[in-house]
Parts: C-alpha cells; sequence; structure tokens
C-alpha cells in the first residue's frame, strides 16, 4: 500500500520503532508498576507525555510545509487552534445540564451572555463523527482559501510568512470578542469526557496519550510518504528553484496548496488531541509567538527531516517545563537565545548533528536526497 | 554689555518689591469692599455685593461664592476668613485676602456673614456674569461660554447692556447665543436667526426643545436651523474623522518607516524592530526620571537621545546576529524573533513588568479650537508634524547624501557597489543604524500617547509589516501613503464595527490585497525586484 | 565519439527524441511569431517594439549587448513577463499571452537559464525524472510511480550527457558545465517544440562548447531552438540565422557574415567595448 512505502527507509522503521517503545513503556510503567515505586509514571506524567506528543504532530505539519516546500508559515497556531476549538466545542456540548447554568443545550458562557440559542456554527457539535470530521475540515478549508488566494498571486517567501502571521493576530482578535461565540477570552472549558469517557479519569488520560501517539505516528508515515513521492520531489525542487519548476510544467501554485491544505489539517488534528489533555482551548493558541515558537521546534530538531521536527517539538518543550517550573523568568531569555543560537550556530538542527555523523561514517557518494538543507 | 546686565538684575530685584507693596495698597480696599458687608441691613449688604463686583479684584468671585455658600466669616480678631470645611467643631480656614491657611479654628470664634434668599439670588447672577466685568479676556470668555443655556430673566437684561459694551468678538457672540437662547425658550422666533450655523451643544439642545413647541411657525424655524447645524456638524465630524486618522496613519508611519528602511532597502526582517520602538519610548521615561520636573526639555532631549540608543541596539543586532544570516531571510526573521523575546523580558526583569508613565509636557496637552463641534489636539498634531518632518529627513538622507547613494548601490548590486570601492559592510551598519534609529524616535512619539511598557513594541510590529508590505517594500513613498491611508480607513471603520473589529477588517483587507498586488501599492518593477 | 553518431540519427535510436504529438498549428508559418512587443519597467523601456519570427525547425542565435533585453525576451515568451502590448503567439493557435508559465511549458516551450539552474537538493537522476514528459497535476504526481521505459529514458539521456556516473549525486555537487549539461539533458526530457537556451556554454571548456554545439544542431530541423550566446566563436560554429538584438529591438538579422559586416552592429558593439574598457 502506498502509505506503507516510507517503510522501506530506515529511518522511517527506526522513528515508528522507537515511537511504538516509548508509548509500550509509558504504558506498562502507568499500568504495571505500581504508585509510589521509583519508576512509576503518574497520571500527570502521562498527560503531559501526551500533551508534547500533539505537539510534536504540529511540529511535522510545520515542518512538511516549511521543511520540504520552503513556506515558513508563522500562522500553523491558527489551524492548530481551530482544530482545537472544533474539539473544544464538541466537547462543550457533552457537558449537557451539568454546567454551572444547567442549560441542556447551551453553554455556560452562551447562557451569561443571555443568548437565546445555539448559533448555526454549533450545530452538529453533539455528534462526535461530525466534530472529528471538522476537526480536519474546518482547518483544511481556511488553508484551502487562505493558500488559494496566497499561491495563486504567488505571494512567497517573507511576504508569505508575514500574511500568515497577520491571519493569525486577525483570529487571535476575532476570538477574543465575545460576538463570535466561542466564549471569548475564557474560550472553552470545563469538560467533563469524551465519547462517554470522563475525561478526569486516569485511563482516559493513557487513551488520549496512545491515541495521540497513534495520530502522531500515521501524520508521521503521511508526511513521509508525500516527501517521498513524486510530489515531494517536485515540493523540494519549488522550494529551492520556484521558477524553474513551472518551466517544466508543473503547476507550482497547486502542489503548494495541497501541501498546505494536508499540513493545515495535520495541525488542526494536533490541536483536537491537545485540547481534552489540557482542558481548555483560549485565544491565546492563535497568538503569533506560539505560531513562531513551533517554528522554533523544527529549527532546533532540523529541517526537512520530520523526525528532527519530533525531537525539537519535545526538547523544547520539555525545556519550557523544566524552565517555567524552577526560574520561569529566565525562560524567554532561553527561548530568545535559542531562536538565535540555533539559526546562527546550528542552522540544520540536531537532526543535522546526527545526519552529519551518519555520513561521514558512511559512504560520501551515496548521499541521502531531499535532506539537503538549503534557504 | 556690563551696564545692560546690571541694570536687568535691578530691575529682577525690585520687582518683587514693588508687586508686595501693590498687594498691601490692594489688600485695604479689600478689606473695605468685605466690612461694607458686615453690615446688617441686606439692603445695604446688597449694595456692597455690588461694589465688590464692580472693584474689579481677583479674589471678589471667590468671596462672592463663598457669601453664597455661607463660608464667609468673621473671626474674633476681625479677620474675615473662608471656612474650607464645616464639619465638626473646630473648621480649617484660610485668610479670605492673602488665601493662606489659617489652621483649624473653634466654631465660636467664628461670625457667618448672613444672607437672605434675595441676596442669594442676586449673588448666583452676580457670580455668572462677576467675571464678563472683568479686565482680563480669558475670564470673560470662559464665563460668557459658562452662560450658554443658563441665562434667565434676570440676567438677560445685564447681559444684553454687555453685548454692547464688549469689544472681543467672541465674547459678543457667545453673549449673544446665549441670550438667543434665552430668548428661544421665551417663544420669540426671531432668535432662532441668531442660533442657526452654532454648533454649541447647548444650542442644538434649546432648538430640539423649540421643534416641540406649540407655536408651529417656531417648531418648523427650529427644525430648517437644526437641519442646517446637523449638516455642518457632520462635515465636521469628517473633519475630526480625517484628522484622527491621520495622526493615527502618523503613528504607523512613525513605527513601519524604520521597517521600511531594513526590510526594503537591505532586504532584512527585523522582527526586534518593535523592540527598538519600546527602547526609544523607554529612553523617554528614563530621562524624565534624570530630569524631574522638566518634562519638556527632558522629551526634546528624548529626540536625539532615542534615536542614539536605538540605533546602538540595531547596530549590536546586526552586528551579532544579522550579519552571520545573510541572504536567509526566514532564518534572519527567527533570530530576531529571539533578540526581540530578549529585549522584553530583559526590560521586564531590569526595570519593570508594569506599564511606566510618561508625563507630557504642558505644550503638547490642550487643543486647538477651530469650532464648537471641532478641536484638534495639540498631541496628535505634533505627531503628524513630527512623522512628517522625519519622512522629509529621510528622504533628504536617502537621496542627497553620500550614504543614501551607497545605500542604493548595495541594494542594488551588492558586489559591483563593492568593487566600486564601497564598503558594504559600513553602509549595512549604517542603514540599519539608521532604521533602527527611525524606531526609536518612533518610541519617543509613541510614548506621549500610549502606555509605556514591555509589550509596546509587539502592537506595533504586525501593524508595521503591514504598512510596509501594503506600501510596497523599498519604496519609502509607499509606506508614508499607505501608513496614512491605513490610519484613515480604520479610524472610519472603528465607529460602526468598533476598535478590534475594525482592525480584523483592516488585517483581512491587506491579506486580501496582497493577493491582488503582491508587490504593494508602489511595487518595484524589473530584474531588480525579482529576487 | 559514438555518442555524435548516434545523436545524427537520434530520432531512429531515441524514440524519446521525436517531437511529442503537439497542438501546434505550423502550417501556416513560423513556430514563434513577435509583433510590436514593448515592455517596461518604470519607465525604462527593456523591449522596444519587438518583432521576430521563428521557423518551425530552425536554430536561431539572438546575440546583443548587456541590457538588450535578450532575457526579458525569453521572459515574455515564457510567461514570466507580461508586456504592455504587442502580440506574442506560438503557431497559428496559441496566444501566449493568456497563458502562464506551466501551460506554456505543457504547449512544448522549454527554457534553459542564464544561470544554470537545477535542482541542488535532488539527485541528477531526480532532476531528469521530474523534467520528464508525464501527467503533471497534483494527483497524479503523488502517486506517480517510475516504469521502465521512463526509467530506461532517463538512463538515455543520463548517458547522452555524460552524467551517467553522476546519477545519484545530488545536483547541487555538480561542477558548472554538468550543471549545464544536465540542464540541457532536462530539456531533452520535455520534449518541447521549441528550445530557448541562455547561454549555454558559460563556464564550459572547449570540448564541451563543441559537443552542446554538435547537441543543438543536431535538434534543429525536429524541433526549433533559440539560443542567446555571447561567445561569438560558438555562434558562429552553430548559427544559420542571426538576429542582432540592441535596446529592445531588433537591429539586424541576417546570416553571421552579413550581420558581423553591417555598420550599425559595428557602432554598437564597438561603442559599447570601448565603454566597457
Amino acid at each position: 500500500m502506498w502509505l506503507m512505502q516510507p517503510f522501506n527507509e530506515r529511518s522511517t522503521q527506526l522513528f515508528i520503532g522507537v515511537l511504538l517503545a516509548a508509548m509500550t513503556l509509558v504504558t506498562l510503567l502507568h499500568v504495571v508498576v505500581p504508585a509510589g515505586h521509583p519508576l512509576h509514571v503518574n497520571a500527570y506524567t502521562v498527560n503531559l507525555f501526551g500533551k508534547y506528543l500533539s505537539y510534536a504532530l504540529l511540529a511535522v505539519a510545520v515542518d512538511l510545509v516549511w521543511g520540504y516546500l520552503g513556506i515558513l508559515s508563522l500562522g500553523h497556531g491558527a489551524f492548530f487552534a481551530i482544530g482545537g476549538y472544533a474539539m473544544g466545542m464538541y466537547l462543550m456540548r457533552q457537558i449537557g445540564d451539568r454546567g454551572t447554568y444547567g442549560d441542556p443545550v447551551l453553554p455556560d458562557f452562551m447562557v451569561f451572555l443571555s443568548w437565546e440559542s445555539l448559533p448555526w456554527y454549533w450545530l452538529g457539535f453533539d455528534m462526535a463523527w461530525f466534530a472529528f470530521l471538522m476537526v480536519l475540515l474546518a482547518p483544511g478549508a481556511l488553508a484551502l482559501v487562505f493558500g488559494f488566494l496566497a499561491f495563486r498571486s504567488r505571494v512567497t517567501g517573507v511576504y508569505l510568512s508575514i500574511i500568515t502571521q497577520a491571519l493569525t493576530f486577525a483570529l487571535m482578535l476575532a476570538f477574543y470578542r465575545n460576538e463570535m461565540g466561542f466564549g471569548g477570552s475564557d474560550g472553552l472549558t470545563d469538560f467533563r469526557d469524551i465519547l462517554g469517557f470522563n475525561l478526569r479519569s486516569n485511563e482516559t488520560r493513557l487513551g488520549l496519550f496512545l491515541a495521540t501517539g497513534v495520530a502522531l505516528g500515521a501524520g508521521y508515515l503521511l508526511c513521509r510518504a508525500i516527501v517521498g513521492s513524486k510530489l515531494g520531489r517536485v515540493c523540494v525542487a519549488t522550494r529551492d528553484a520556484e521558477a524553474r519548476t513551472r518551466f517544466l510544467g508543473y503547476r507550482v501554485e497547486r502542489f503548494q496548496l495541497f501541501v498546505f491544505v494536508v499540513s493545515a489539517m495535520l495541525a488542526g488534528l494536533a490541536g483536537a488531541l491537545y485540547v481534552p489533555q489540557v482542558g481548555i482551548i483560549n485565544p491565546s493558541e492563535f497568538s503569533p509567538i506560539f505560531s513562531i515558537e513551533i517554528v522554533l521546534w523544527v529549527a532546533l530538531g532540523g529541517r526537512a527531516t520530520l523526525y528532527g521536527a519530533v525531537i525539537g517539538a519535545i526538547l523544547v518543550n520539555y525545556a519550557k517545563t523544566v524552565f517555567t517550573g524552577v526560574m520561569p523568568d529566565a525562560w524567554l531569555f532561553a527561548l530568545g537565545a535559542m531562536f538565535v543560537l540555533v539559526t546562527v550556530f546550528l542552522p540544520k538542527g540536531v537532526a543535522g548533528l546526527f545526519a552529519y555523523r551518519l555520513k561521514r561514517r558512511r559512504d560520501h557518494s551515496d548521499a541521502t536526497p531531499g535532506q539537503e538543507v538549503t534557504s | 554689555m556690563r551696564s545692560l546686565l546690571l541694570f536687568w538684575l535691578l530691575v529682577l530685584l525690585v520687582m518683587p518689591l514693588t508687586a508686595n507693596a501693590q498687594t498691601s495698597a490692594d489688600d485695604e480696599a479689600a478689606i473695605e469692599l468685605l466690612e461694607a458687608l458686615d453690615v446688617d441691613s441686606f439692603p445695604a449688604k446688597g449694595e456692597a455685593i455690588n461694589a465688590i463686583v464692580a472693584s474689579d479684584d481677583e479674589r471678589a468671585r471667590a468671596w462672592l461664592q463663598a457669601l453664597l455658600d455661607g463660608r464667609l466669616q468673621r473671626a474674633d480678631d476681625g479677620r474675615f476668613v473662608v471656612v474650607l470645611d464645616n464639619t465638626g467643631r473646630d473648621w480649617p480656614v484660610e485668610d479670605a485676602l492673602s488665601g493662606e491657611a489659617l489652621g483649624e479654628m473653634s466654631r465660636r470664634d467664628l461670625d457667618r456673614i448672613g444672607i437672605n434668599n434675595a441676596l442669594r439670588n442676586q449673588l448666583r447672577s452676580v457670580i455668572a456674569v462677576v467675571d464678563l466685568y472683568s479686565p482680563n479676556l480669558d475670564r470673560r470668555r470662559t464665563s460668557a461660554e459658562r452662560l450658554l443655556g443658563e441665562v434667565d430673566e434676570e440676567l438677560a437684561e445685564p447681559i444684553e447692556a454687555l453685548i454692547e459694551e464688549e469689544e472681543d468678538a467672541r465674547v459678543r457672540q457667545r453673549l449673544t447665543l446665549a441670550l438667543a437662547i434665552h430668548r428661544l425658550e421665551q417663544g420669540d422666533i426671531l432668535a432662532i436667526e441668531h442660533l442657526d450655523g452654532s454648533l454649541h451643544p447647548r444650542v442644538r439642545v434649546a432648538l430640539n426643545q423649540a421643534t416641540n413647541s406649540d407655536d408651529e411657525e417656531i417648531a418648523a424655524a427650529a427644525a430648517t436651523a437644526l437641519g442646517n447645524i446637523e449638516q455642518n456638524l457632520r462635515l465636521n465630524r469628517a473633519a475630526e474623522t480625517l484628522y484622527f486618522g491621520l495622526s493615527m496613519g502618523s503613528v504607523l508611519v512613525l513605527a513601519a518607516i524604520g521597517l521600511a528602511i531594513t526590510f526594503g532597502v537591505m532586504g532584512v526582517i527585523n522582527m526586534a524592530h518593535g523592540e527598538l520602538i519600546m527602547l526609544g519610548a523607554y529612553t523617554t521615561w528614563a530621562m524624565q526620571q534624570l530630569i524631574p520636573g522638566q518634562p519638556g526639555l527632558a522629551l526634546i532631549l528624548s529626540i536625539p537621545a532615542g534615536f542614539m540608543v536605538a540605533a546602538l541596539a540595531g547596530i549590536a543586532i546586526e552586528r551579532g546576529v544579522i550579519q552571520f544570516l545573510k541572504g536567509r531571510p526566514l532564518e534572519t526573521l527567527l533570530a530576531t524573533f529571539g533578540v526581540s523575546l530578549i529585549l522584553q523580558q530583559l526590560v521586564r526583569t531590569a526595570i519593570s513588568p508594569q506599564n511606566r508613565t510618561v508625563v507630557s509636557p504642558e505644550w503638547l496637552s490642550g487643543s486647538l479650537v477651530v469650532n464648537d463641534a471641532l478641536s484638534l489636539t495639540l498631541n496628535r498634531m505634533y505627531v503628524i508634524g513630527f512623522a512628517l518632518v522625519v519622512f522629509a529627513a529621510l528622504m533628504l538622507v536617502m537621496r542627497r547624501t553620500r550614504l543614501g547613494l551607497e545605500v542604493r548601490a548595495v541594494t542594488q548590486n551588492r558586489a559591483m557597489a563593492r568593487s566600486m570601492g564601497i564598503r558594504a559592510t559600513r553602509v549595512d551598519i549604517l542603514t540599519f543604524g539608521l532604521g533602527s534609529g527611525v524606531a526609536g524616535l518612533a518610541g519617543v512619539a509613541l510614548s506621549q500617547l500610549t502606555n509605556v511598557g514591555p509589550n509596546l513594541g509587539q502592537n506595533y510590529i504586525i501593524d508595521s509589516f503591514m504598512v510596509v508590505v501594503f506600501g510596497g517594500v523599498g519604496n519609502l513613498w509607499g509606506t508614508l501613503v499607505a501608513g496614512l491611508s491605513l490610519g484613515v480607513i480604520n479610524q472610519v471603520l472603528e465607529p460602526w464595527a468598533g476598535a478590534v473589529l475594525a482592525k480584523i477588517i483592516m488585517l483581512v483587507f491587506i491579506i486580501l490585497f496582497i493577493q491582488k498586488r503582491p508587490r504593494g501599492l508602489f511595487p518595484q518593477k524589473g530584474r531588480a525586484a525579482e529576487g | 565519439m559514438s555518442l555524435i553518431k548516434s545523436l545524427s540519427q537520434r530520432d531512429r535510436v531515441f524514440d524519446f527524441m521525436a517531437p511529442a504529438e503537439s497542438p501546434v498549428d505550423v502550417r501556416h508559418g513560423p513556430i514563434l511569431y513577435m509583433e510590436d512587443v514593448t515592455v517596461s519597467f518604470d519607465g525604462f523601456k527593456a523591449i522596444n517594439d519587438l518583432n521576430l519570427t521563428v521557423d518551425d525547425g530552425e536554430l536561431r542565435c539572438i546575440i546583443g549587448p548587456n541590457g538588450a533585453g535578450k532575457t526579458t525576451m525569453m521572459d515574455i515568451i515564457t510567461g514570466k513577463t507580461r508586456p504592455d502590448q504587442g502580440k506574442v503567439w506560438f503557431g497559428a493557435r496559441h496566444n501566449l499571452l493568456t497563458m502562464n508559465e506551466p501551460d506554456i511549458a505543457a504547449l512544448g516551450i522549454g527554457r534553459k537559464f542564464q544561470k544554470p539552474t537545477v535542482f541542488e537538493a535532488l539527485s541528477v537522476f531526480e532532476n531528469l525524472e521530474l523534467a520528464m514528459t508525464a501527467d503533471k497535476r497534483v494527483l497524479p504526481t503523488l502517486f506517480a510511480r517510475l516504469e521502465g521505459p521512463a526509467r530506461e529514458r532517463i538512463d538515455e539521456v543520463l548517458e547522452m550527457t555524460g552524467l551517467a556516473e553522476q546519477r545519484r549525486r545530488p545536483a547541487g555537487v555538480l561542477s558548472h558545465g554538468q550543471k549545464q549539461w544536465l540542464e540541457i539533458g532536462m530539456l531533452l526530457m520535455q520534449r518541447p517544440r521549441l528550445l530557448l537556451v541562455d547561454e549555454p556554454v558559460a563556464g564550459m571548456t572547449e570540448q564541451e562548447m563543441e559537443r552542446t554545439a554538435e547537441l543543438l544542431t543536431g535538434l534543429a530541423g525536429k524541433q526549433s531552438v533559440v539560443v542567446v550566446e555571447h561567445d561569438m566563436g560558438f555562434v558562429r560554429s552553430i548559427a544559420r540565422k542571426v538576429t542582432v538584438l540592441h535596446q529592445g529591438s531588433v537591429l539586424a538579422e541576417g546570416s553571421m557574415d552579413q550581420v558581423q559586416n553591417d555598420p550599425r552592429v559595428i557602432e554598437v558593439y564597438l561603442g559599447e567595448s570601448e565603454e566597457a574598457a
């Protein structure tokens, strides 16, 4: 099958192997090892890992467009957030009459704003299948419209980065407004259960962690299959010499649009998995800073490798957890310094270090295609 | 030369003395005026009040007001005092003549100068018009202003008399209006003629009431006059929107024009540009801390200081980070974003996460009154002027100086410029310094308009990029036109969309605009622009 | 030498060299027809009332001093730049001014850039794979698989361009001359009706130049070739008809000898060389 083709590559086998091993290990340490034992992984940590994995999926989505297509999106947080909101709306409807105001249909914030009925765009979100579909379709549709306009008029490079940033900024402002019907600055929260499982139970948390792991694996495979196909090579060609690719007869804008939409959907999926694990979604996920941070994860891990994005997302977020716990003021210094140091001294990221060592060991003429990073 | 100096010194020394002498002469007359109040007969008190009004003493108003409130009292030692607070047993008082605080006095030691209802009415009207008799023009103006809509039967006559005597056209106009409002209330249709065309809100209130009048003729005339006024008002509101828009646009231009240089001319994306603006604003704050009590001087000194601070910071960024990322615009964007985070956090840690207050000097506050419906605040006007001056200066630098020539040469063909002996590195440093310095200037200007805090820059960076991209990269004129028009459009949208929605609309508009014209309003054409 | 021999009978040996079925209508004359084309950048007229016709199967050389508008002319033909006015027709049926780059490429106009542009991160083989005529829509490209015949075609072009040994190396590590050859190879994979070749021999050794000359002259006849070149020796070695561009319009046209003796051409070139010195 087409999706299984990436298994021909050593890196994919390794990645999926490590991912499965990690998921198994965490599950065992959580379930089998008794609480109190030094090796026991508690529910909080499982939840934290689940959060990291959803960030990792988001980073893979960004790497797909930045690493292989050369499009630096500073607005991927928007797709992540929209996916998250779609999931949040479902979880909100699941609360039913257990909210503070006890309204069987309206979420608390709507009762508070004394709204009479659900706005039309909230309809259907009580059905899981519809909400889960929207998790993919809503960010995909936004990416389709935005990408169609942008790529058709050949807005690329820095310009595209700036207008993607403007996009997420505009959405942030919009979602902060109560009139939008997404809970304003408080966002959506106080979720109870998902598909009938209590969100606060340890079993559900483990389940969400595993689901996120599976989603990451599947997303990784999909991206690998794409970049390993001829389409992936067209992307790299576009990244390095867009005009040349056009003169070969490829409609570059359609390729860009396709990959951009796929990436946005993956980001939306990541957001949807993130929300039930952190228990809240609010407009701050739209903030331009978050979107730039995602790019840093990818840059730190190593562009155009996909597994580098995963490494970067986990490393940076682990560092963030540690830092904000120990000395919160220093975190922004550390983050800022990372941006500078990675771009200046480590343009190929952590994965670049691996690749460099591997390359030196391997036969020189057998260079791996598609891993050469040019900016 | 020397004798002249000596003369001025003498004058300076003598002046306070003569001033003192005058005061004591005044005081004697003042005591006489007040003594006249302390009589038993109410008609005599009325006379005394009129005498005070006619005296033209600066303190007359305060006395009369105190008298009306029952706070003008006489102490046991014969001094006249004004009671500041008559609750409790001991009252804080001040001297009625000198105004100096006399501490607290027991109520038993004080004797109130009593008045009756007739005197109370007399006082009320007299206080309203007392300033009208003042030789001081400003006072007469303020007083006439206050009379609009407050004229009653009693005042009508003296005011009519005053109109005849008044020399100042503005006071006369105001009094005429005040009288006309009164007359209209009395049902005088001819008064409408005087009211037509005035933009004062009280006039509109009066005319609005008149449209409900039983007299159909008056109602119709008032409605016509009101219609004219409304039309005039709309025009003035449009002018005001334009003014607000231009001033907001000027802020955008100031914030963006430095970016237009670093981004447009050098092709460098400096995400820390907003933080350079912030540094300029903090420089103003620091300058005011250094020179306390002189906000004006501090502000003026901040202009060069803000420029230098931001320029040096910019050069440090260029040397420390950007020069290693030549030809990698996306990496530059990320690295400078890192710098912006560091700068923000630095300010939070070193100064405070809270906003700092920057004082506005007096000459910046106040406004220029065009008419009753339109007054232009001075700080906005200064911002517009400042933006234009900065813009003109930049144009001069780019067009007329050696640096400008070299910058343009390096922009167009780096290798060629280099081979012709232009030191490209030096040009980079200077260009970046210039662009960053202008950001500092923007910060100085912004410190007068908004809160100075660590997030100041963040709020402007996206807007600035929008302005540059909208105007067309590499084109300073484009930045000017784009900034001003975005400011105006935003102000036009705001009333019916609200501030947030207006901003969203603007962003969406620009995003769509870029699709239509990817190279902005004023694109650069040709092969050089393809890079 | 066997290579050259095989080149001379290429349409029999390499079936892919035979022009693909193309809807281009050349029954009524030229394959490329440009009339009164003008384009200006900020008031500067890069192309000024340019008239040019290229016949089907012709090999045309275009020379001209720097800034004569040679590259801009190619930009216009390939749809990269839109002229302010004028007509550009490909055959009698296709108005190029209404089409975009991929459409024009699909129609059978291939272009080699002045600066060799190959996809540096991709291997030589992959470069040729992308250039190959195929269904170039998104989904077919996503699921495309390289079949045997296509693989053979790539191998043949690799052989012909002397890049067989480099097939797995990233194009970025090739020498300048090799990149030129790779780009020519990519053009061959496209099987265009009209080849626009911008300075093909810049950076090549004498030997490589000779091979290029043979390849280009070999192509002419079945395919139309327009070569922009500075190297006069090279132009003389391949040219049948030469067009001289100057300040955006045609200054002279004819055989190499005719053109070289044209007093206007001499003036332009001598004037230029004096200024440059």
